[in-house]
């Protein structure tokens, strides 16, 4: 064997060793995520079996009987996610917009930098923030002239009652929009990018407006990836925890109004996992964990998928 | 020397320094409540006898939790295990300190303690009966106190917590309704209110929300200067919280008589007894398997008997009576080592 065929054969071995490693270490993520649901299922397998699937829409939380049941917890994490997302959606779509369309180009750098910032702000921050200097502020100027104002219009009249304590499901809402609007910017802004320029110069060209534009050509060329942008803003806002809990008012009701104090499954368990004595509060907590796991594994699903579509379309265009 | 030999000599440097760091420490973990006074207990005992204390306050049910894993030389817990409790982990529990339980409240028209509360009146706001402030059973109370026409909102622990325990432990001693419906645990399911994360979260509530009532460590209210309320206790007096007050709760309760020490001073008889006080309790393993481990930890909370009782009442906690400190010493002798020997002496 010549040198050269021995060096050959020395870097085959160098490459097939890299590929399983590389391989081993991909398999560890799936490996992962699987010791992940298994121990979650394994601690709240005395809660599922004690409660089965009831668990799910039952409310009652009540450690001193232990009889424990999800849906106010559950209700809470969905319904505070969805208004966070009835306020970040327009929001972002707007910054987004302005970032690629109207803005001149000087701003735009730090413009997208301050949002990414954002993004990087620690939740605990937003929490303080929010308990401490908004909702003081909102329970003072917003919330006695939205109950007096708001409040007393027939139909949405009910939303926007309650007592005027600042704390509760419409701040802990608007705080998670705050926490993901950066998110949805980025990806907002990213995916209009993609919009081929041909296709918006040929509608500028044929007289139309930055909205006729922006409506008629960049959505629907980009409607995937702004779901997916959602879908990732969403799964944020589910899995928030500390901001969540600084301001959601931590009790165990459905919210009869936007003012209510509710309580999500991060702030259940950020409130009650170092104090739970007894097996059975321990386990219910678990379940709640799993049953946010799965929320949260199905929307990244969800969103993972629609960004793929996007990127296959954008293929068949161009 | 190949990288191999670097790496076992970097990590034994390591192991070494850290083991030498930790080798007579000794280490807790629990309640909450105790902790700033631990702390300043384990500062002046450490400059004392360089012996350090690693107290790491994660809440009563996980210090319960940590002692029975016997992953720490001692836990600690705001609520007093039961005898049964006690035997089947093989136990030894002690008191350490008091504390009273105040309800704090946000009126404009009352200054620190002036407002008054029965048992009755506390049970019935904290159940949701009583819903606003200038309600009939309240101004039977206060007849010189002008109460506005504001609703009450309830504000309480969202965290389980030893507070909670002493709160609700009263409740239902002085609430058949609430024994009922609610019931004593260290978390709850609260009828009506929102819940405060710790006692800041409460304070900030109670601070932040006109109208409000809470309940916190006194502590907590006086270091933060909070409004706190007089209470009615069993004997049909009002008593405002202070160590006194707390002292004469302690007083007559039966401490030699209760398994554990586990005496519960809520709504104590006493003429001056303050209705909502606790003590703090440490646990141990009555068998240890580090015997010298053992009598470092009693040789601490001996020190803080001693010693220890400028510094509470300093930090507004509470010193147990000095014959009830002996009669824990002497309990003392139960906690053996390998050879049934007593660690203590």
């Amino acid at each position: 064997m010549t040198a050269q065929e021995l060096r050959l054969k020395q870097q085959k071995r160098q490459d097939a060793a890299f590929r399983i490693s590389t391989r081993l270490f991909a398999i560890l993520v799936l490996v992962l995520l699987a010791a992940i649901i298994g121990s979650l299922v394994y601690g709240a397998w005395p809660a599922i079996t004690t409660y089965g699937l009831p668990f799910i829409t039952t409310v009652e939380w009540n450690p001193v009987t232990s009889a424990y049941g999800g849906w106010d917890s559950i209700y809470g994490t969905l319904l505070t996610s969805f208004i966070a997302l009835l306020i970040a959606v327009p929001v972002s779509f707007g910054i987004a917009v302005f970032l690629t369309e109207l803005s001149p180009i000087w701003l735009r750098r730090p413009l997208g930098i301050a949002i990414e910032l954002l993004a990087g702000v620690p939740s605990i921050i937003f929490g303080m923030w929010g308990l401490f200097v908004f909702a003081p502020w909102f329970a003072d100027n917003i919330q006695p002239w939205l109950m007096e104002h708001v409040g007393t219009l027939p139909y949405v009249g009910w939303l926007f009652q309650g007592a005027p304590m600042g704390i509760g499901l419409f701040t802990a809402s608007l705080i998670l929009s705050v926490m993901v609007i950066p998110y949805i910017t980025s990806v907002m802004r990213d995916v209009f990018e993609v919009t081929p320029a041909m296709l918006k110069e040929s509608a500028y060209g044929l007289g139309a407006t930055t909205w006729e534009v922006v409506w008629n050509v960049v959505i629907p060329y980009t409607k995937n990836g702004i779901i997916g942008g959602i879908m990732l803003g969403l799964g944020r806002a589910l899995g928030e925890t500390m901001a969540v809990t600084f301001v959601i008012g931590n009790a165990h009701r459905i919210p009869g109004n936007l003012f209510d104090p509710t309580t999500s499954i991060a702030a259940t368990l950020a409130n009650e996992f170092a104090e739970a004595a007894s097996e059975i509060h321990i386990a219910s907590l678990i379940y709640l964990g799993l049953l946010l796991f799965l929320i949260t594994f199905v929307v990244l699903v969800a969103s993972k998928i629609m960004l793929m579509r996007l990127q296959r379309n954008e293929g068949a265009h161009s | 020397m190949t990288l191999g030999h670097k790496l076992l000599v970097t990590v034994g440097l390591s192991a070494g320094l850290f083991t030498h760091a930790i080798a007579g420490d000794i280490t807790g973990a629990g309640a909450t409540f105790p902790f700033p006074l631990y702390a300043k207990w384990a500062e002046q005992y450490k400059a004392a006898t360089k012996t350090g204390l690693n107290y790491q306050s994660i809440g009563s049910g996980g210090g319960i939790k940590q002692i029975q894993a016997k992953t720490v030389d001692f836990g600690a817990s705001d609520k007093p295990l039961k005898k049964e409790e006690l035997d089947k982990a093989g136990l030894i529990q002690f008191p350490t300190v008091m504390g009273g339980v105040v309800p704090v409240v946000n009126l404009d028209v009352v200054k620190g303690g002036e407002l008054k509360l029965n048992p009755a009146v506390l049970a019935d706001i904290y159940l949701g009966k009583i819903k606003n402030w200038n309600d009939k059973a309240i101004a039977a109370l206060n007849p010189n106190v002008k109460l506005p026409d504001q609703a009450i909102t309830v504000v309480y622990r969202a965290d389980g917590s030893g507070t909670t325990w002493i709160f609700t432990n009263y409740l239902s001693k002085v609430s058949t309704e609430w024994k009922e419906k609610v019931g004593n645990e260290a978390s709850v399911q609260w009828p009506t209110g929102v819940g405060g994360k710790g006692n800041e979260g409460v304070s900030q509530y109670v601070g932040r929300i006109k109208g409000s009532i809470g309940y916190v460590e006194y502590a907590y209210a006086k270091q933060n200067k909070m409004d706190f309320t007089q209470m009615q206790n069993k004997a049909g007096n009002f008593v405002q919280p202070d160590d006194t007050t707390f002292k004469a709760a302690a007083a007559s309760a039966d401490w030699k008589g209760t398994p554990g020490f586990g005496a519960i001073l809520t709504d104590q008889a006493g003429k001056d007894a303050w209705p909502i006080t606790g003590a703090t309790f440490i646990l141990m393993h009555a068998k240890q398997d580090k015997p010298e481990q053992g009598t470092e930890v009693l040789k601490f909370f001996d020190w803080a008997y001693k010693n220890g009782d400028k510094t509470a009442l300093e930090m507004d906690y509470v010193p147990m009576p000095d014959n009830v400190k002996n009669e824990i010493r002497s309990n003392w002798k139960q906690i053996v080592g390998a050879n049934n020997a007593p660690v203590w002496k």
